[in-house]
């Protein structure tokens, strides 16, 4: 099976579809239940938001590899909004949606690398990557 | 013009159906998987045949194609064998046509095409309606039993309920839960529920707030809830994504839960067995003396 580099996200249940992709993924690359079922959550919340906030969006896969250690990159595209004030949605309970406000700040401390690139009215580019313990 | 195709066809429909046949064949390796026997492939295009030839001769009379939809969707092939049958009758016969015609012009040949056309068109409308129907009604009874499935309530003994949800909590779902839950607590006026989440793969921010919400709702018309079968990768997900649960009583398994439900309503379990075992120790300890 080759793996699907992307999906395309704008229905609630491509949700499902992509964190099922991210699960088997991890599996595969070697990451133990705990990690596997931090990236599956982690996906979970990035193609959440983009249902709910952007309405329609992509999440990438990448397996990054260097000399002495490799990983999964996932990458949360939109073209939505766009966020006006990062250091307030990475804020523990900041919601503009009544949630709980836990899943940006919740996908930084479940992965190891994160970043936000975003423009008000452009778009939104989460790029998030875990590493598998060796 | 069109009654005199129609006589052409039918009085050669021998000549014409072993034409299609033929194509069809050609069809089937490409298409098909090799479990279609080659007779029941065979009886079947006759019969197919059979069907087109009524429906020509009686004018797009639907009863013959119905029956035949029917059978064709219970034996399960693919609607691409109905719609190659009838792009390939549609070549054979245009065809056929053409050839026994002496002087052929463009007026002519657009005769041939839209009587042709006339024909196929019905049969085809027909049987793709009578197959998405059956798709559509496949959709909805799969609907009706997921969501029979997507929150039961099971009264274990008086005042204890679970509730053991399995697989993707979606905000459909979510909603379900949450009326489910109310209204089983209430029917069966019990104390405490255990929700048992060991069957939910991801438990994301927006299935804590939904499980969060549900249990306020039950606390708030009497009753408790305990949240059971958190897999231990569940649990440190949920601490890393910052959710706070401590306004909820949770247990690892149904078991532990189950046993605190239990003292919650001033009960516990007796082992009646053992008492018995003891017992008899104790008798045969004093025989022994
Ligand atoms: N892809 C996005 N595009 C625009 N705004 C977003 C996006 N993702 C998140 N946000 C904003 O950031 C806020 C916090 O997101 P999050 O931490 O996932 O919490 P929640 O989804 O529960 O509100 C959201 O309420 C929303 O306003
Ligand atoms: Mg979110």
């Amino acid at each position: 099976m080759t793996p699907q580099s992307f999906v395309t996200v704008y229905k609630e249940w491509d949700i499902v579809g992509a964190r099922q992709i991210a699960r088997e993924m991890a599996k595969e690359l070697g990451f133990n239940v705990v990690d596997q079922a931090r990236i599956a959550t982690a996906v979970s919340e990035l193609a959440r938001n983009i249902y709910l906030y952007a309405k329609e969006g992509q999440i990438h896969y990448e397996v990054v590899e260097t000399m002495n250690k490799k990983g999964l990159c996932v990458r949360a595209v939109d073209t939505g909004p766009g966020i006006k004030d990062i250091s307030l949605v990475m804020q523990d309970g900041y919601s503009t949606s009544g949630g709980l406000g836990a899943g940006l700040p919740g996908v930084k401390r479940l992965m190891d690398e994160f970043d936000i690139q975003t423009k008000v009215g452009e778009g939104t580019t989460i790029t998030t990557t875990k590493w598998v313990r060796l | 013009m069109e009654s005199r195709f129609t006589r052409i066809v039918v009085e050669n429909s021998n000549t014409i159906v072993q034409m299609w046949i033929k194509e069809i064949d050609s069809l089937k390796e490409v298409n098909y998987t090799a479990t279609i026997s080659d007779s029941l492939y065979d009886s079947t295009n006759r019969e197919f045949a059979e069907v087109i030839f009524t429906s020509i001769r009686n004018q797009g009379s639907t009863n013959a194609v119905e029956e035949f939809s029917g059978k064709i969707i219970k034996l399960g092939w693919p609607l691409s064998y109905i719609t190659d049958g009838l792009q390939a009758f549609r070549r054979v016969t245009t065809d056929f046509i053409l050839s026994q015609s002496e002087k052929v012009d463009t007026d002519y040949f657009s005769n041939v095409l839209s009587s042709v056309n006339h024909w196929i068109e019905p049969i085809i409308r027909q049987l793709v309606n009578d197959y998405t129907g059956s798709w559509e009604n496949i959709l909805s009874l799969q609907r009706v039993a997921l969501q029979e499935l997507s929150a039961p309530l099971i009264p274990v003994i008086d005042g204890i309920t679970i509730m053991p949800l399995i697989g993707t909590i979606d905000t459909e779902r979510a909603k379900l839960i949450m009326e489910g839950l109310l209204q089983g607590v209430i029917k069966h006026n019990s104390e405490v529920v255990l929700i048992d989440i060991t069957g939910v793969p991801v438990v994301d921010t927006m299935v804590a707030h939904h499980l969060i919400q549900a249990a306020e709702a039950v606390r708030l018309i009497g009753a408790k809830c305990i949240l059971v079968g958190i897999r231990p990768e569940i649990a440190q997900t949920i601490v890393k994504l910052g959710i706070d649960l401590s306004d909820f009583a949770t247990k690892s398994s149904l078991k532990k839960g189950f046993t605190s439900a239990l003292e919650i309503t001033n009960r516990t379990i007796v082992d009646l067995e053992s008492k018995e075992e003891k017992v008899e120790k104790l008798i045969h300890l004093l025989q022994g003396e």
